[in-house]
């Protein structure tokens, strides 16, 4: 076993799937010099030199649909869109180009393309550097997303991602990337299915569904909770939302009788609002309690920090939705 | 200008067989038996049909809203073109894209596409994927004039020159994006001066006269091929039906119309191969003959199809 950070998660991840598979490269801004703006792919270009790691004028829409162009040709492209919130840029491409296109098409094709991205808030990039967009790219038929919360899901999930033959985003979370969180992973090679729910906590009362940072608050907020009112939670973690491991989260419910979703995002349109739909429609019966959401206020997000810590959702939000339906 | 007997021949029988099919489309839309949108490219056949003569069968285009031509001009099957505006399953996408969407990868055919200026930047990553994958492919890449004031074309073509990619961006100019005249939308007269600003050459030719449209994508595609990068080459051309079929084109003047059907590059090119002694009157009738006679079959094998069922819905979202 060795431990590693977030941020050298995805450099393992990525220089392992360039090393095993030539037609793997990485195509996006500052992956030159920088190796990305928090440094993520620093070393890559040295060791793939230009061909294979791309550096492009800020042009988020020919970095998405050249990529989806290499795709459909033989390669398996890596676009990095820097930020969560710049897929607005490339909007047409990420709605419908990339993710329509197979279906379209009437299944004549793949289009192996892996978008990666920073996301989430927490220290003061204000909306536009700020944004998750779960529940935004959940409306997206066809792409899958994978949003991990440590260094060895996201490891294992980032390479999976890569080899799939289908248009995947892998969002990292930025605070997770900047507080260098690490976790432990085997020496020998790993990969993490898609789809496959992993129980972050054990617990009988009830089930907290959590992904990327809302785990680590999750987590402690079920410490808390245990020590201070003997309440036992059951910390789903999704580890990608689309697919999504219905039946793990189906399971714990019918276990515990009770739901609250944690998901740092506007509550409206959420993935959390997704969550508890598919709860209420497939496991009614085995609720003992109404489900509840802890989510952001439905306003962008804010720059001053003390209004950012208002708007994000935090411990105190979960063991004050918890307490609620105990 | 040397260009083989056969070649001349076939790039006929390209712009007939384009023109026949679009015609009946036309005919088989207004009866209602196909259903959504329909772009015809009836009158701007000597652009694809040009470009489309210099390329190999492994070689790419990408097309537009407007893109049967180009699927015909690439290799492309009428028969299952016919199947697909239909929406039948025996159609190139199983019934699942239409016209905006059809597309044939094994022909090198990337997709015709519903949103102007899309294919730019698909096109400069099948031409970065060639180059990375160290073969002499080149793409071509087929738009409008109004796909030409998007953001695509400005971020596409600027990468492909500034990563010198195997790129042919071929400017379908008929004057008009939907109702919006060109002359309105750009404040210089040829699109292609553009070229500059990214510093790749560009030129401006007749699209209506294919052997000018041949000549000029075949400088550009044999650049291409030697690596020396991107070219942009413009095609001033002009729709026979409007921007869909059954646009009543009231926001253009009678005489403007009337002047461009003059220039129709069908009529003009065989009375060029015939005056050459390429072809006689009798042997271009045939060649009109069998086109009409393809395309009758490619609609009732379009009759004949069937649906798509129920089962097929759920199908292929994900490889």
């Amino acid at each position: 076993m060795k431990e590693i950070t977030f941020k050298q998660a995805i450099t393992e991840a990525v220089d392992e799937e360039m090393a095993r598979d030539p037609t793997v490269f990485l195509i996006g801004e500052d992956v030159r010099a920088l190796g990305a703006p928090r440094g993520e792919f620093k070393g890559l270009f040295e060791k793939y030199g230009p061909e294979r790691v791309v550096d492009t004028p800020i042009s988020e829409t020919a970095i998405l649909g050249s990529a989806i162009g290499a795709a459909i040709t033989g390669m398996r492209p890596i676009a990095n869109i820097m930020y969560a919130n710049f897929l607005g840029v490339c909007g047409d491409e990420l709605i419908n180009q990339l993710t329509q296109m197979r279906y379209m098409f009437g299944g004549k094709i793949k289009v192996p393309v892996t978008i990666v991205s920073y996301s989430g808030g927490g220290f003061s990039a204000a909306a536009q550097h700020s944004k998750t967009l779960y529940g935004w790219l959940m409306a997206v038929t066809g792409l899958k997303i994978v949003v991990p919360s440590t260094p060895y899901d996201l490891k294992g999930l980032l390479k999976t991602s890569i080899r799939d033959d289908n248009p995947t985003i892998v969002l990292y979370h930025q605070l997770l990337l900047r507080r260098d969180i690490k976790s432990e992973i085997p020496e020998a090679e790993y990969a993490i299915p898609l789809g496959k729910a992993d129980i972050k906590r054990e617990g009988s009362d009830v089930t907290v569904v959590a992904w990327a940072l809302m785990v680590h608050r999750a987590l402690a907020a079920s410490t808390k909770l245990q020590e201070e009112k003997s309440i036992s939670i059951e910390v789903i973690d999704p580890r990608t939302l689309v697919p999504l491991d219905k039946q793990a989260i189906i399971d714990s419910v019918k276990k515990t009788g009770r739901l609250v979703i944690m998901d740092e995002e506007p509550k409206t349109g959420s993935a959390a609002a997704e969550i508890a739909a598919v709860v209420a429609d497939e496991a009614f019966d085995f609720l003992d309690a109404p489900i509840k959401r802890v989510c952001a206020p439905d306003t962008p997000v804010p720059f001053s920090p003390l209004l950012e810590k208002i708007w994000m959702p935090d411990e105190e939000d979960l063991i004050k939705a918890v307490t609620e339906i105990m | 200008m040397g260009i083989a007997r056969e070649k001349l021949i076939d790039m006929y029988r390209v712009m007939v067989r384009i023109r026949t099919f679009e015609e009946r489309v036309f005919k088989e839309f207004t009866a209602g038996h196909i259903p959504g949108f329909v772009h015809l490219y009836s009158g701007e056949e000597a652009v694809a049909t040009g470009a489309c003569a210099n390329l190999r069968p492994d070689d790419y285009i990408t097309s537009t809203h407007r893109g049967h031509g180009h699927l015909i001009a690439k290799g492309g099957r009428t028969d299952r073109m016919m199947a697909e505006l239909f929406g039948k399953k025996t159609g190139y996408n199983k019934g699942k894209g239409g016209s905006m969407h059809i597309a044939d990868v094994d022909l090198g055919m990337l997709g015709a596409n519903g949103i102007a200026g899309a294919g730019i930047t698909i096109a400069t990553g099948a031409a970065l994927s060639a180059k990375l994958r160290r073969t002499d492919q080149v793409t071509v890449c087929f738009f409008g004039d109004g796909a030409s004031n998007n953001s695509r074309f400005h971020e596409g073509v600027n990468l492909a020159a500034c990563l010198n990619l195997p790129v042919v961006y071929v400017i379908e100019n008929n004057l008009y994006a939907i109702s919006v005249r060109i002359s309105d939308a750009c404040k210089i007269p040829n699109i292609a001066d553009r070229a500059s600003a990214y510093g790749i050459p560009g030129k401006t030719v007749d699209g209506n006269d294919v052997l000018a449209v041949y000549e000029a994508v075949g400088e550009a595609v044999t650049r291409a091929r030697k690596g020396e990068g991107p070219t942009i080459v413009e095609c001033k051309t002009y729709r026979r039906h409007g921007h869909w079929a059954g646009d009543a084109q009231h926001y253009v003047s009678k005489e403007e119309i009337k002047e461009w059907l003059k220039k129709d590059p069908i009529p003009r090119f065989r009375k060029k191969l015939v005056e050459m002694g390429v072809l006689t009157e009798e042997d271009a009738d045939r060649i009109d003959q069998a086109a009409k006679e393809e395309i009758e079959k490619a609609v009732e094998f379009a009759e004949q199809s069937p649906l798509p069922g129920p089962e097929d819905v759920l199908a292929d979202v994900h490889a």
